[in-house]
């Protein structure tokens, strides 16, 4: 499923730990504002973002907030402004900057924030799951996961274009797993500043805030016209979708990685399909992989954006199996079902050959995910699906 | 350069500024509100060549019913509590724009307006933050109506000893809010920052050279601005100038300013008018014996000795 590489580019990889990384490719993308707050496991990308303003590599503005909540508003304040900006936090941040996430969207602001995916307490937990990232499904912004470091690097480098697009204009979150994938040194490819610069020009936008041309930005909006407002926005994310799209052929072209809303790996013919999201999915995909070599007809499909959801995109990936098993990294609690797999069953209840689908919730306050259990759970969607039978989400790797 | 050299045009009854208001006629604030005086004589001083930022609250949703606005500035709203945040973050954004030659060089104040919900209660940490963190244009300005009258008349940290409000009431067993106000000013103070000050609408020129003051000289400002509010403190619509005045010559609401550490009291007030006179006009009082009021007016007078020290001990300027 590993994009393909440029092939000048492979010789240029360098082992990096990810976070870091990030950073770099806000440095190459001359973001102009970071406002932060620091939070287990988002520390590193903030602390090397500081330490390149402070070596004057990334001439910014770096905002040291004394809140997430305040981190937030600032990026507000400095993208209203008209300067690019960029900020980072993982769960307990993620809530309480929460508030600001929904103004930020319907302000049209073009945010781009790294979410250092981690548990939500409690219990209080710093580890990995997506708990934080499905509390803030709602808020309108644009979200993506990320699988790999490249992938990472190159997300937050195409983030800053898709959210600064005139026909989006939305703020982009970029998802990548906490320590999992935070924390690891990978070999990754840092574009050169000059194709980055040609990629990504320098920002500027009428939409801002300006002596010479007075705008009120976050006005009241009563009865009268908030549905219309909500609308605008529901249309403006939706709409987005193909822009992505186009943003991530237009980087296949400079930097020769290609990316899609969805990815399948080794899903023709495939009678199972595994659904994820993020980088569990590189353990689903060896597990695929052994599976198939047993024989066994057994594909994946990963969301890589998550927010507008790729309603057609995911249907054509997922046609022709006959059964489904979603994973989800967060609960519903007080649900059957875990919100990934409450989405995908709601799209597919109007197909007319819908397969069978179970969800599978795992991988909870940074449980290991071995590939056994990508396994079992193909197993027991087999068996869910011969039986006909339709329960409530399965937990793998729980302690009885 | 010390701050109280910063050079600023002085707004005089002669040189007081012309021309339409910088905040449209045509908002919806009460009749009366001495919130909204205050804030159109502010950023009638300060022209329009300035952002502005504003905290939910009564003046943030008078102004700005959409698709209307009376804003003829640059302005933003994002929430209640973090008016500091944004505009500290406006602030940042306009620097490294100036500094990469994207904008003219030279100085915008961004002004936040928040009341004094929005400052001594739910905003606190994000002003606090905004002052400690040095940002160079930044005046936040806190219309302390002393109640949250947005959402009718609740009380906050800065609503008076003794004053009835929806959530501390006068009752059989109850004289009302039971707490001493919030000094947010030293509060402010305590972050050792350029500028500090007190304002009232009643004093309308000092204000607005106040205003000025503080957009003029580099680092943060914060201003504590008196807004009187007849709905909230049930008086007549027509009492907010003179009970701003009141305010200030009972020494309930003293006017002094704090620059680079030196107190300077602006209105000495030897010989107050008795406490009686402000308190029993506004109804919010009107249960307090003449007892409580001996109380609170021994209160008054101790708070405004030790400013009144303050500004003895301190006559020079501390760093």
């Amino acid at each position: 499923m590993s994009a393909p590489k440029g092939k000048s580019d492979s010789a240029r990889a360098i082992g990096l730990e990810v976070s870091l990384a990030i950073a770099e490719a806000v440095k190459l993308a001359e973001a102009e504002v970071v406002a932060a707050y620091p939070i287990t496991p988002q520390t590193h990308i903030v602390e090397h973002l500081s330490e390149l303003v402070a070596n004057g590599e990334l001439t910014a503005e770096y905002v040291p907030v004394e809140s997430e909540q305040s981190a937030m508003s600032a990026c507000i304040g400095a993208a209203a402004a008209g300067a690019r900006t960029f900020t980072s936090t993982s769960s307990q941040g993620l809530l309480l900057m929460a508030e600001m996430l929904y103004i930020a969207s319907i302000l049209r602001l073009p945010i781009v924030m790294a979410m250092v995916n981690r548990a939500i307490s409690g219990p209080i937990n710093i580890w990995n799951d997506h708990s934080d990232a499905m509390s803030v499904r709602d808020c309108g912004w644009i979200q993506v996961f990320a699988e790999t470091g490249q992938e990472a690097v190159d997300l937050t480098i195409m983030s800053f274009r898709i959210a600064e697009d005139p026909g989006v204009l939305l703020p982009l979150i970029v998802n990548l797993d906490g320590f999992t994938l935070s924390h690891f040194i990978e070999p990754v490819i840092l574009p050169e500043a000059a194709e980055v610069r040609r990629f990504l020009p320098p920002y500027e936008t009428a939409h801002k805030l300006d002596i010479q041309n007075p705008l009120s930005l976050g006005a009241l909006g009563g009865p009268e016209i908030y549905t219309e407002a909500r609308r605008a926005l529901d249309l403006a994310l939706t709409g987005a979708k193909p822009r992505i799209q186009r943003v991530f052929d237009d980087f296949a072209k400079v930097f020769g990685r290609q990316y899609k809303l969805v990815e399948t790996y080794r899903t023709e013919g495939a009678e199972t399909i595994l659904v994820t999201m993020g980088s569990i999915s590189e353990t689903a995909m060896t597990a695929v992989d052994e599976m198939r070599e047993a024989g066994q007809k057994v594909g994946l499909v990963r969301l890589r954006l998550w927010r507008p959801f790729p309603v057609e995109e995911f249907r054509a990936a997922v046609a022709g199996a006959k059964n489904l098993a979603v994973i989800d990294r967060a609960m519903i609690l007080g649900f059957p079902e875990g919100p990934v797999a409450t989405e995908i069953r709601a799209l597919l209840y109007h197909e007319k050959n819908r397969p069978h689908m179970t969800n599978f919730i795992l991988g909870l306050g940074g449980r290991d995910v071995p590939r056994s259990h990508f396994k079992h759970i193909v197993e027991r969607v087999r068996e869910l699906g011969a039986s006909g039978r339709q329960g409530r989400y399965e937990l793998v790797g729980v302690l009885e | 350069m010390k701050s109280a050299e910063v050079q600023f045009e002085k707004v005089t009854a002669k040189t007081f500024p012309k021309g339409p208001d910088s905040l449209a006629p045509g908002h919806r604030a009460c009749q009366g509100c001495g919130e909204v005086l205050a804030l159109r004589l502010m950023v009638k001083a300060l022209g329009l060549d300035f952002m502005a930022v504003s905290a939910t609250g009564c003046m943030e949703v008078c102004t700005s019913p959409f698709p209307q606005s009376a804003w003829r500035m640059p302005w933003i709203h994002v929430a209640f509590e973090n008016a500091a945040a944004v505009a500290g973050g406006v602030d940042a954004g306009n620097v490294i724009r100036r500094r990469k030659g994207k904008m003219p060089d030279r100085r915008i104040p961004v002004v936040a307006f928040a009341g004094d919900g929005g400052t001594a209660d739910i905003g606190l940490q994000a002003l606090s933050g905004a002052l400690e963190r040095y940002h160079e244009n930044l005046v936040y300005v806190c219309l302390d109506n002393e109640a949250y009258m947005n959402t009718g008349i609740q009380r906050s940290s800065a609503t008076p000893f003794g004053a009835s409000t929806t959530t501390s009431p006068a009752g059989k067993v109850s004289k009302g809010q039971n707490t001493w106000k919030k000094n947010m000013p030293a509060i402010a103070a305590a972050h050792n920052i350029p500028y500090v000050a007190t304002a009232s609408p009643a004093y309308h020129l000092d204000m607005m050279n106040k205003i000025r003051r503080a957009a003029a000289i580099p680092g943060p400002a914060y201003l504590h601005v008196y807004a009187p509010c007849p709905t909230g403190w049930r008086m007549k619509s027509e009492l907010a100038v003179e009970s701003a005045r009141l305010a200030v010559k009972s020494r309930v609401f003293p006017l002094y300013e704090v620059i680079d550490g030196r107190y300077i009291l602006n209105q000495k007030v030897d010989e107050p008018v008795p406490l009686g006179d402000y308190l029993k006009p506004q109804g919010r009082f009107r249960h307090l014996s003449e007892q409580d009021i001996a109380l609170i007016s021994e209160r008054v007078n101790r708070e405004y000795e030790h400013l009144a020290k303050l500004a003895e001990t301190f006559s020079e300027p501390s760093f």
